[in-house]
């Protein structure tokens, strides 16, 4: 078994703990009981071979996974103090405080201003001043600010796939959650593109709570300060990244990182 | 390699296909403008007996007396106020069963719900008249005690119904269109269902839904058999939607046949043809910029 607390050094804060976890698709376990602890203000990566389950497992942390009808949890998850599977867990209230951002860029048929404003608007800030401000912040946190200020009454799909992704990430910060979940947010995106978001990344972890589905071991690396590795729903190996890709503790975790398989 | 004469067969092919695709458009073109002519042509002449400014102020329809009196003021209202209140009824009531099918019910349920609507709109429309003359008329006589069942509610009403399937397939499919990572992306920024709907779904599916809307509307106005037998047929411009009406569609089919080919009156119901056609090409015409606006925000 893994040992979950071994990497917490004491200045770092549990953000959220994954107790037993499952996860059944109808008759398919995808996730099979595990555990780890993702730490605040950390990068968080999840890796593994297609199918093995990090896509599923990012949409346990939101509950989005209440939209597929045969999904069904066991065990819990617990953020900032309460289990989110709790019957009293206000769904509304928990995506609030998690911003997700998806493979495929995917802002709404709206100004800029609005995609950014989206989120804030429907929690009930109507002030213009104030709205003027988080959609400016969000941006200037996207780094997208310097190239959009100009125009932000025109459409957000108008802008490039890169640019589409960093507004994307504007609007997920925009209510200011705690959490930031990213399922292969570049996988869609040329290198350079994918280099702005990288660097992103690392500033948004000043504030945010990284987890971060990535298929790119270098991206891995390169950004992340824990790793997980999935493989057909087992968390096979959680740790520092540094070790992982060094001198990871599971063979099957070396094979992956290597290429030999996945 | 390719064999050069499968090639050029290939080729000639395409030549073919095309030329029959513009031959066909140009053609529906020639007999749209053939129609336009032909109208113009039978329905100007209205003008040697009456002049614009009567036609459109006066609501004496006469056409039958000497000289004839060929007011259509009320015509034209009729068409317009059924139009207007067939569409206030059909279209809130289609956008409703719309936004229930592709957004809100099981896909049991919507699996039902669509053909059934499909099927409502199998039905022919003499059959809606039929009901309206023989089943809402005396009901609706009966229970509020007016002169008469046949007027402008029960037209409205029958005219709503036959739109409704019209207007309710086409704006699902406006909405089930709407890609699900719209609705993903709103529901993680912690949007309620009803939400995501009425500020994302909605708002996307927005020029799919107006043109939807505008075909329901020109379909309402053009529709003969429904308002024929249940709208009352009386030439005045209704005080309550309880009075009668009489709307050009109705006017022409009921009088054309009596008339004798080239007196006033037939160039006065091909005028109100005329008028039918104008106003039914501009409304398309504004689905047709609605539509072409629509793609190029989605772009
Ligand atoms: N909506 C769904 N309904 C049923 N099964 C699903 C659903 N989504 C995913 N699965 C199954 O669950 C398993 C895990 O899928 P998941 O998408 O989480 O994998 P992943 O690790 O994200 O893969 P990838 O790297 O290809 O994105 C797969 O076997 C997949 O077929
Ligand atoms: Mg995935």
């Amino acid at each position: 078994m893994l040992n979950i607390n071994k990497h917490s050094s004491n200045d770092t804060k549990i953000q959220i703990e994954t107790k037993d976890l499952s996860l059944y698709y109808g008759q398919d376990k995808v996730i099979k009981n595990i555990s780890f602890n993702i730490y605040e203000r950390m990068v968080t990566a999840l890796i593994g071979p297609s199918g093995c389950g990090k896509s599923s497992y990012l949409r346990c942390l939101n509950r989005m996974n209440d939209f597929i009808q045969e999904a069904r949890t066991e065990g819990e998850i617990t953020i900032n103090g309460s289990n989110i599977y709790d019957k009293a867990t206000d769904v509304i209230e928990l995506r609030r405080k998690i911003g997700m951002v998806f493979q495929k860029p995917n802002p709404f048929p709206m100004s800029i201003y609005e995609n950014v404003a989206y989120a804030p608007r429907l929690f009930g800030v109507k002030d213009r001043e104030k709205l003027d401000e988080i959609v400016k912040s969000s941006l200037e946190g996207a780094a997208l600010w310097d190239e959009v200020y100009g125009k932000l009454k025109t459409p957000g799909t108008g802008l490039s796939g890169g640019q589409q992704q960093r507004l994307c990430i504007a609007r997920a910060i925009a209510t200011e959650p705690d959490i930031l979940l990213m399922d292969e947010p570049t996988s869609a995106l040329d290198p350079l593109s994918t280099l702005r978001i990288e660097e992103l990344i690392r500033e948004l972890k000043k504030k945010f709570t990284v987890v971060i589905v990535t298929h790119n071991m270098q991206q891995a690396a390169r950004i992340s300060d824990y790793t997980a590795f999935f493989l057909l729903g087992d968390l096979v190996e959680y740790n520092v990244t540094n070790k992982m890709f060094t001198s990871p503790d599971d063979r099957r975790t070396e094979d992956y990182i290597t290429g030999r398989f996945g | 390699m390719i064999d050069s004469r499968n090639f050029s067969f290939a080729n000639s092919g395409d030549k073919i296909a095309s030329m029959v695709v513009h031959g066909v458009s140009a053609l529906g073109l020639i007999v749209m403008v053939f129609i336009l002519w032909f109208l113009f042509a039978e329905g100007i002449p209205v003008l040697k007996s009456v002049t614009i400014g009567d036609i459109f102020r006066s609501s004496d329809w006469y056409p039958a007396e000497e000289p004839p009196a060929l007011g259509m003021f009320a015509i034209i209202s009729g068409t317009l106020i059924v139009t207007l209140l067939s569409s206030l009824i059909a279209l809130p009531v289609s956008y409703l069963f719309a936004i229930f099918t592709a957004e809100i019910a099981p896909s049991w349920l919507r699996n039902i719900l669509k053909p059934m609507l499909e099927l409502l709109g199998f039905l022919p429309s003499i059959v809606l008249g039929f009901l309206g003359m023989v089943v809402v008329a005396p009901w609706m006589q009966g229970s509020f005690e007016i002169l008469t069942g046949l007027n402008l509610l029960n037209a409205s009403i029958f005219l709503g119904i036959m739109i409704l399937p019209i207007v309710g397939s086409l704006v699902e499919e406006a909405l089930s269109s709407i890609p699900e990572e719209l609705r993903y992306a709103s529901f993680a920024l912690g949007a309620t269902k009803w939400e995501t709907i009425s500020k994302v779904v909605f708002p996307a599916a927005l020029p799919g839904i107006l043109s939807a809307s505008l075909l329901g509307i020109m379909r309402s106005m053009g529709e003969t058999m429904v308002v024929l037998m249940v709208a009352g047929g009386a030439a005045i411009i209704p005080d309550s939607i309880f009075d009668p009406i009489r709307p050009l569609t109705s006017t022409i089919a009921a009088e054309m046949g009596e008339t004798p080919v080239g007196s006033a009156h037939y160039h006065a119901l091909f005028f109100a043809g005329l008028l039918l056609f104008l106003i039914t090409l501009a409304l398309n015409m504004l689905s047709a910029w609605i539509e072409s606006k629509g793609k190029i925000a989605q772009q």
